[in-house]
């Protein structure tokens, strides 16, 4: 059987792959992707360590952390919309409206 | 066995992530985001997590999934993205992060495989006489009662907040993205 460390490791590398997207893509879209690549990590990770210690609790936490997935994404594209009918573009090198 | 399925299923997770990332046009990367999500919801049945490997095949390829191809499609972007500058520095920075939790996990002892498994040929008593979907929902309506009811007011919350923002003329009068007045 497989232990446990492969599964984080194989968590860790999604992980990581979702925060280089945040850091090094310029659409805001891939941006909100590479998030949900970096939540379905945890998942990952969750689901893992509620088999391994034989504890249903980490199955329910996925469960909480789909719901507020769901919730971001509608949220997250409702802004990538009112966003892209201000400024026409969804390029964050461009959103800098805030930028001192 | 379970190692190969382990090995298929946790490759093509890695490899799809990083498609996701790399690919330029948004609805190549949506689509190797799909099949992603298909991959993992296998690792969660060889896991013993039916449920949520449901859940997850339903709730993101079937809803979030389908709701940024329709933005993307939405906004019709051409493919004139391309990465930051700092794409070197967000590479070496990944790798840092990588190669600091690998350590990591090398070092902390993890929990050996549970009993169950190596002992008997096939699931614990307790796992075969409730199934995966009912022993979950058993936890969610008594344990975890109060916060599935505040997962269900985010969720309302949400929605509430999407149709406001996403609706033409609720953030104020101005003018649309080509210039012409609303």
């Amino acid at each position: 059987m497989v232990p446990l460390s492969y599964y984080m490791i194989l968590s860790a590398i999604v992980f990581v792959t979702g925060v280089v997207g945040v850091l090094i893509r310029r659409n805001i879209i891939m941006l909100l992707l590479s998030i949900e690549l970096m939540l379905n990590a945890t998942n990952i990770n969750f689901v893992a360590f509620s088999y391994y210690l034989d504890n249903i609790a980490g199955q329910v936490f996925v469960f909480f952390a789909l719901t507020v997935a769901a919730a971001e994404v509608a949220v997250g594209l409702a802004i990538i919309i009112a966003l892209y009918r201000c400024k026409a573009t969804v390029n964050v090198a461009e959103l800098n409206l805030m930028k001192w | 066995m379970a190692t190969l399925s382990f090995f298929y299923f946790g490759s093509v997770i890695v490899l799809t992530a990083l498609l996701v990332v790399a690919l330029r046009n948004p609805v190549y990367s949506v689509i190797a985001l799909l099949i992603m999500f298909f991959h993992i919801a296998g690792l969660f049945v060889t896991l013993h997590a039916e449920f949520l490997a449901a859940v997850q095949i339903i709730v993101y390829a079937g809803a979030i999934l389908v709701l940024y191809l329709f933005v993307v499609m939405i906004l019709n972007l051409q493919q004139d993205d391309s990465y930051q500058k700092q794409v070197k520095l967000g590479l070496g920075l990944g790798l840092l992060a990588l190669a600091e939790v690998i350590y990591i996990i090398s070092k902390v002892a993890l929990p050996e495989e549970p009993a169950r498994i190596s002992t008997a040929a096939g699931e614990s008593a307790a796992a075969a006489v409730a199934g995966n979907t009912e022993t979950v929902g058993k936890a969610l309506y008594t344990t975890y009662l109060f916060p599935f009811e505040v997962a269900s007011l985010i969720l309302l919350v949400a929605m509430i907040g999407a149709i406001i923002m996403a609706k033409k003329g609720m953030m104020g009068p101005g003018v649309g993205p080509t210039g012409e007045p609303r």
